[in-house]
């Protein structure tokens, strides 16, 4: 698998997770995404860029493009130094939220997309990368 | 600060989104409009996402929210316009909208205000004038 095209920005406030869903919604018009799949990536992007500022103080993201043999994809990778999640199971859990939303965030980006990968160290902050396929 | 404009027609109040909206400005239009019905006596809130082309989890609250808290207000809310990706999103997403009435344009919601407004008026007689 090789990455084709790589970007990286930073997300700290609100405004910039309207900026990463705007930059989403050009990778995945780029990459060749249709309209239904288009609104899938950015809902997940803001979903998990939302999550980066609300609960891991600020972060990057970072888009990139991949070629795996006649498949191409746009993957997300959203990184904080925050706290880190204590318990990802719970996290992934429909409805559970130690803040103030819905609890949809993570379980709903995950099912938005093909792939969803999470590592997370307490004290350290927490790394999520999601991929969808064409 | 940014807003969005709440516009007042006879008994109704009617909000276009046409921005993408960050958090803070979706907080705010939830409590502009319920100031607003209740300074106008509002019987109807008629919300279009017609130029919406992304709704997640927060947004989605945010319309459930002020459909819940209009209600109480004795309020109707309908969100007309979603565009079919985004309802497709959003059910994949986990929020099936629930207590949000919804239409297809603005049109069929300005006719689903008035039909429940006709309902309340002849109905349960609870409005005078």
């Amino acid at each position: 698998m090789a990455v084709v095209r790589d970007e990286q920005v930073p997300v700290r406030g609100e405004e910039e997770v309207v900026r990463v869903r705007q930059l989403a919604r050009e990778w995945a018009i780029s990459l060749g995404f249709g309209l239904v799949d288009q609104t899938k990536i950015v809902t997940a992007a803001s979903e998990l860029a939302r999550n980066t500022v609300l609960y891991g103080g600020g972060g990057t993201v970072r888009f990139q493009a991949l070629n795996d043999g006649p498949r191409r994809g746009l993957r997300l990778v959203f990184e904080d130094r925050g706290p880190g999640i204590a318990d990802l199971q719970l996290a992934l859990k429909d409805g559970y939220s130690t803040g103030t939303g819905l609890g949809l965030g993570l379980s709903g980006a995950k099912r938005l997309m093909s792939e969803f990968e999470i590592e997370s160290a307490l004290g350290k902050g927490t790394r999520v990368a999601v991929t969808r396929w064409k | 600060m940014e807003r969005i404009p709440i516009l007042k027609m006879g008994p109704y109040l009617l909000v276009t989104i046409q921005v993408d909206m960050h958090d803070r400005l979706a907080m705010a239009l939830q409590d502009d409009l319920m100031e607003q019905i209740r300074r106008h006596k509002a019987e109807g809130v008629l919300i279009d996402i017609s130029a919406l082309d992304l709704v997640d989890s927060f947004i989605g609250r945010m319309l459930g929210n002020i459909a819940a808290m209009a209600r109480i207000l004795d309020a109707d809310t309908v969100v007309t316009g979603m565009r079919p990706a985004v309802a497709i999103t959003l059910v994949e997403l986990g929020l099936s909208l629930t207590g949000v009435r919804t239409a297809l344009n603005v049109e069929r919601g300005m006719e689903l205000l008035e039909s429940a407004r006709e309902e309340r008026e002849t109905g349960h007689g609870r409005r005078q004038g």
